[in-house]
């Protein structure tokens, strides 16, 4: 194996329910990947540029704001933008069913809502990381 | 409490029970090898009184009304009357908001509740770049004195109580309810609720902060003051140990990371030259309500006797209500699963009974579809039910304190106060709990305690019913609440016409007075209620704020 797999963890949105964050970052980093952590109420651009410098595999975003439908696809309209498509993005959080196939839609490869097993999101991420 | 030579004969028949106990394991052995409350501390088999020997009932009991607290801070509690039945709620516009008032004052709801939206808390207005996408959706927007007029029309603030989940701007919003009563005609000695204004715990846990540590103190200690003459009958503080919980935090770190907090407060007035039984008696706090019944009791009654002692040994305090810890309760929304949602209507009955076993002078139930989106209607009423079936039909509301002289009750009790006190001690020695936030310990023994509960879940160690044991497949929920994503462009629209049509002139002399006052030391409610009165925007007010004072950085360590 090369490099281990790199994951920037952030907090798109206002509101400040991190505890979802910080359990998903110490589980990825028990699981030996290299965990990047945001903070609170970082903006679609300052995560995009955050993950372009630190050249990760894997944007894992939580929101429990009910804001997603607008921040989320941002955050992969962005990608694209960059022409950084290789960078797997992921969602977590408050976020109705119904939702997620738009989200998906728009660029966002999976949502985990609440109860999902932190090893589901490991398993998940190890299998789909696009970089070669 | 009891006899010695009693004591000693029960001893050793619990030794000698003990060891033929273990005997009859090796062939049938208990259901865990370790026994554990919600909080992952020990449970022994049974406990007896040699587990509280040490007990004084007087001393560390008490009768209900009576210092130490432990059995409750009234003569009568439920007797009298009822707990407050307090349903946070608030989205979208404020006209939506008022509905829902109205709709839970007519359902026998005893007090107001107002849940804001996140611009709102972070001192923003509608139209700023960051509100985009969150206006009105965990509570409602307010961004001028414009917008409260309308969230209490038809209210008579002179009636009812009003909480307020405010904490930043907790300054502001206050003024705009003083300014709102006015035009109703109600004078500010009339008014009664409570803002939350609790920033440490911001920091800690729930993250609504704007400004760095030291300004919002002062703008915490200007409210004590202020309202000590003008409000007399406001809870100035709601010192919260519920986000500290929902963080992930044990019962015993809620109540001394909550209390240590209210330490910090009390130094804070004590120091800006404020006499302790002038403030002490509008300090209130406000607990987390989780699964483990018996444990959460014993925290409630832990948390009471210690802030007790604390406020009379430590701060000198002569006013037995400086002493007595008042407390709004809600159920603990991280219990709550998306899966198999109507299971959440029976924890949150468990955590109801935790609550008024505990003696809560308020509460707040939370809905069943709450780990999905926010409330709907249908199960609000659940929710309120759920708490008026055991105020009515229970029982356990006629007499007080009902589990009192329990020995697991009792001994637990006296642990957490223990355990709690030994974190006051930790806080203390980093130099009180702005410091201890700063050097982030807090918000790491939290961590530490929310990533282990993850792991005993993902492991089973941990049963959550419905989520990794007895599954069933399940339909997508419907009926769940939406906010209408247009409430973003309304407020914006509105927020254009307010300011064509305010005096501006009269707002611009409002904000550079309340620049002066915030470089200076004067109390500064006086001028964010003239800006308030003049229809300053919330935004704009903590604007100059911001400018004076700076923002806070978040320190994270993984």
């Amino acid at each position: 194996m090369d490099r281990p797999i790199r994951v920037l963890v952030a907090k798109p949105g206002l509101d400040g329910h991190d505890r979802g964050a910080k359990v998903i970052a110490r589980a990825l980093r028990d699981a030996g990947m290299e965990v990047i952590y945001t903070g609170l109420r970082q903006t679609p651009e300052q995560i995009v540029n955050a993950a372009i410098q630190e050249d990760v595999d894997c944007i894992a975003l939580s929101i429990l704001s009910g804001a997603h439908n607008t921040l989320l696809p941002r955050v992969a309209a962005l990608i694209k933008a960059e022409d950084a498509e290789d960078i797997l993005i992921i969602g977590g959080g408050v976020i109705p069913g119904e939702d997620i196939p738009g989200l998906k839609e728009s660029g966002i490869a999976e949502v985990f809502t609440p109860g999902t097993p932190t090893q589901v999101t490991i398993d998940y991420i190890r299998a789909n990381i696009k970089r070669a | 409490m009891f006899k010695e030579d009693q004591i000693s004969i029960l001893k050793a028949a619990v030794e000698k029970e003990n060891a033929k106990t273990q005997e009859s394991l090796q062939k049938r052995p208990e259901r865990k090898a370790e026994f554990t409350t919600g909080s992952g501390s020990p449970v022994k088999r049974y406990y007896t009184p040699a587990d509280i020997e040490d007990l004084d009932y007087m001393e560390d009991l008490g009768l209900p009304g009576q210092y130490p607290y432990t059995r409750g801070v009234q003569n009568t509690m439920y007797r009298g009357r009822f707990w407050t039945m307090r349903m946070y709620a608030g989205f979208a516009t404020a006209k939506e908001s008022n509905q829902r008032y109205k709709y839970l004052v007519e359902q026998g709801s005893g007090g107001l509740s107002v849940a804001f939206d996140l611009p709102t808390q972070i001192g923003y207005d509608s139209d700023h770049a960051l509100s985009e996408g969150e206006v009105g959706k965990v509570g409602v927007a307010i961004d001028s004195l414009a917008d409260m007029e309308i969230l209490f029309d038809g209210i008579p603030l002179d009636k009812v109580s009003t909480s307020m989940t405010i904490n930043a701007p907790a300054s502001v919003l206050l003024a705009m309810y003083i300014a709102v009563a006015e035009k109703q005609g109600t004078s500010s000695e009339k008014l009664r609720g409570t803002i939350q204004n609790d920033i440490l715990k911001e920091y800690i846990a729930r993250g609504t902060y704007i400004f760095p540590t030291e300004p919002s103190m002062r703008l915490i200690t200007d409210i004590f003051e202020y309202c000590s003459k003008e409000v007399p009958q406001w809870n100035t503080i709601s010192i919260s140990g519920y986000h500290i919980r929902e963080a992930g935090s044990t019962a015993a770190q809620e109540v001394g990371f909550t209390i240590a907090d209210g330490i910090a407060y009390v130094e804070a007035a004590i120091k800006a030259g404020l006499d302790v039984d002038t403030f002490a008696p509008r300090l209130s706090f406000f607990f987390n309500a989780h699964n483990d019944l018996l444990e959460e009791v014993s925290k409630y009654r832990a948390a009471r006797r210690l802030w007790a002692k604390i406020m009379k040994e430590r701060f000198g305090a002569k006013d037995p209500k400086s002493m007595a810890l008042k407390f709004h309760t809600q159920t603990g929304g991280s219990t709550l699963t998306a899966q198999q949602p109507d299971n959440n209507i029976v924890r949150v009955a468990v955590q109801t009974l935790a609550a008024v076993l505990g003696g809560t002078q308020s509460l707040h139930t939370n809905s069943r579809d709450e780990a999905l989106a926010l409330p709907s209607q249908a199960s609000v009423q659940v929710a309120l039910r759920t708490q008026q079936i055991i105020a009515n039909e229970s029982g356990v509301t006629d007499v007080i304190d009902p589990l009192a002289g329990s020995y697991y009750i009792e001994a637990k009790t006296k642990e957490i106060e223990d355990q709690a006190m030994e974190y006051i001690k930790k806080i203390d020695d980093l130099g009180g709990a702005p410091k201890a936030i700063d050097a982030g310990y807090i918000q790491q023994e939290i961590m530490e305690a929310s990533y282990s509960y993850q792991k005993k879940v993902e492991s089973n160690e941990i049963i959550v019913v419905g989520m990794n044991k007895y599954q069933v497949e399940e339909e997508a929920p419907k009926g769940l609440l939406r906010v209408d994503p247009s409430v973003g462009e309304m407020q914006k629209a509105n927020l254009v016409k307010l300011r064509a049509e305010r005096d501006n002139n009269r707002v611009d002399a409002a904000l550079v007075a309340l620049k002066t006052a915030c470089e200076g030391t004067e109390n500064v409610m006086p001028y964010i209620l003239e800006a308030v009165r003049s229809y300053g925007t919330l935004g704009e007010i903590c604007g100059v704020m911001r400018e004076v004072f700076g923002e806070y950085q978040q320190s994270v360590n993984l």
